[in-house]
């Protein structure tokens, strides 16, 4: 009966999670696609002054204009390609320094992994936006590029340091053992075990930090330490609009309505993405 | 005949704490021998280090001969050669000796093409899959084109060991190391393996180190006893003397445990 009643459970379970992961799907996959499309069209140049200064919504303007006369609709899908790029370039830097990293650690001395582990929560324990102010400080200035290196470096600690806690656990296993005895050599053991069994937890993890790096993206570019302008990335326009969120809210509320959009879809896209990465999770066939 | 694993003064340590001390005993091809001992009293360990796969933090001292190269202080890289040709280990746990995100098949397709590339064999997907299908035949495996396709967790204990033992047999060892091949198993299942791992030692003509905690498994298994007790050597000899004439006080209540229970299951019947 409690069999039964598990099974009912967890069937429900897969059930909404796969739910999740087609809502995520097309959150994420519609901002992509306005992304890639701002690469050849926009409703206006996001850069030129199409209008009056603060106009309401309308069908010309779908988001209104901001204080400058631009088309508030065209700087969104533009922010969309920036917050992409950079959750893009800040994973692929944090996953591939931090599970470098965490390799090394899990299979380095005791010493030199307690050297490590010890940096790495050093660290986290900085914050993430203050550590890629640092960055963006200690370079030429502020620019796309940085944004993404800052962000991905600021990462990168958490990547290393769940590699490091996965591999762990995997060598751990009677199933290391046997492949050694049969003779693997640890690059095989790698690539054969252990990449594949920390991937699903890793990949999870690597999904839910490209939705911090959006968000860690946006306040860089509040602050002024993001991508300058002409780039309208959603963080500027936020700051941009503070000024008159009284008398034009939309300038606000618009590119806020983006940020919180793809950020969820990235979530939502994360929770569906283990159970496709995890055949234990998946129904039984 | 030179021994095939020949332990002499074998020692582990780690720290401060002596966990196995000056342990020998040898091991001639096609010699069937069991090390038996209660937990913790060393006998994984000693399965380990005679492979040279001790966790770093125990260090081990004296001399460890397996087909004739030393494995003690030997470097890694050395011993990779020596691995899967030499020796290879069945664990007590099928579940954590399988990766549970890998398929059955390609498993123990693994072990077959390490094997077929170092006897420079052919290691296209053809001969790899009917490699694999054979030794899934040899261990009894049923429907072995469901089994190939089957995630681990997919199939039962037993199918699970046989899935282990069909991965060490896939590396074609000298010397097959059973780790309590079947604590973790009933003792329906129990008996099958033991005759399944009996049949092949005899058809392959491997060696075979016996582990285990359970005197009446080993001894339907093995020629020869090495009884462990504390990290030393208690007792050794043929099955027969030491079942009839236990020396030490350990022994001796093993054997008596054995018969207790024995003579429990005739006064039930």
């Amino acid at each position: 009966m409690s069999d039964t009643n598990t099974i009912i459970a967890s069937s429900e379970g897969r059930k909404r999670r796969s739910w999740t992961f087609t809502i995520g799907a097309i959150i994420v996959g519609l901002h992509l696609a306005i992304g890639l499309m701002t690469l050849v069209w926009t409703p206006y140049d996001p850069a030129a002054l199409s209008g009056g200064r603060l106009e309401a919504v309308s069908f010309l303007h779908l988001a209104g204009t901001d204080r400058l006369g631009r088309d508030l609709f065209s700087l969104i899908m533009t922010g969309s390609r920036i917050a992409l790029t950079v959750g893009t370039g800040a994973i692929v830097i944090g996953g591939l320094i931090g599970m470098t990293i965490g390799l090394l650690a899990a299979f380095a001395s005791k010493t030199l992994d307690d050297v490590l582990a010890a940096g790495l929560d050093i660290l986290i324990a900085f914050p993430t936006l203050l550590l890629a102010m640092l960055i963006v400080a200690a370079s030429d200035g502020a620019s796309l590029q940085t944004a993404i290196v800052a962000i991905g470096v600021a990462n990168s600690a958490i990547v290393a340091r769940l590699t490091r806690i996965l591999t762990k656990r995997v060598l751990a296993m009677d199933y290391i053992t046997a492949s050694r005895i049969s003779g693997t050599s640890w690059i095989g053991v790698i690539r054969i075990h252990i990449l594949p069994n920390i991937w699903p937890t890793l990949l999870v993890n690597l999904a839910l930090q490209f939705g911090l790096a959006v968000i860690a993206e946006a306040s860089l570019s509040y602050l002024g330490l993001g991508a300058p302008p002409p780039n309208a990335s959603w963080g500027r326009l936020l700051q941009e609009a503070q000024a008159t969120v009284y008398t034009a809210p939309i300038g606000a509320i618009a590119p806020g309505i983006a940020l919180v959009s793809l950020v969820i879809g990235i979530n939502l896209l994360a929770d569906g993405l283990r159970d496709l990465a995890d055949p234990t999770r998946r129904s039984r066939r | 005949m030179t021994p095939l694993l020949d332990i002499h003064g074998l020692s582990i340590r780690t720290g401060e704490k002596s966990l196995v001390t000056d342990l020998s005993f040898s091991l001639s091809p096609g010699e069937r021998l069991g090390l038996i001992g209660e937990s913790g009293s060393g006998k994984s360990l000693t399965a380990l280090a005679a492979i040279g796969l001790l966790p770093d933090a125990l260090k081990a001292s004296g001399s460890v001969r397996l087909d004739g190269r030393q494995v003690i202080g030997a470097r890694d890289r050395d011993l990779v050669p020596l691995r899967g040709t030499a020796a290879a280990v069945v664990f007590q746990e099928p579940l954590t000796a399988l990766d549970p995100l890998m398929k059955i098949g390609r498993q123990v397709g693994e072990a077959v093409k390490r094997r077929a590339t170092r006897d420079r064999g052919a290691t296209d997907k053809a001969s790899i899959t009917r490699k694999v299908r054979a030794l899934l035949d040899q261990v009894a495996l049923p429907d072995p084109d469901r089994i190939i396709n089957a995630w681990p967790h997919e199939i039962s204990g037993g199918q699970r060991q046989r899935a282990a033992i069909a991965m060490a047999l896939a590396c074609k060892p000298k010397l097959l190391i059973a780790d309590e091949p079947t604590t973790a198993l009933d003792v329906t299942t129990q008996a099958e393996i033991l005759a399944l791992l009996a049949r092949l030692v005899s058809e392959r003509d491997m060696a075979l180190l016996f582990i285990s905690h359970d005197l009446p498994v080993v001894a339907g298994a093995v020629d020869r006893l090495v009884v462990m007790q504390h990290g030393h050597i208690v007792e050794t000899g043929l099955v027969g003397d030491v079942f009839n004439q236990p020396n030490h006080p350990y022994t001796q209540s093993l054997v008596a445990a054995a018969r207790a229970f024995d003579d429990a299951l005739e006064i039930a019947e």
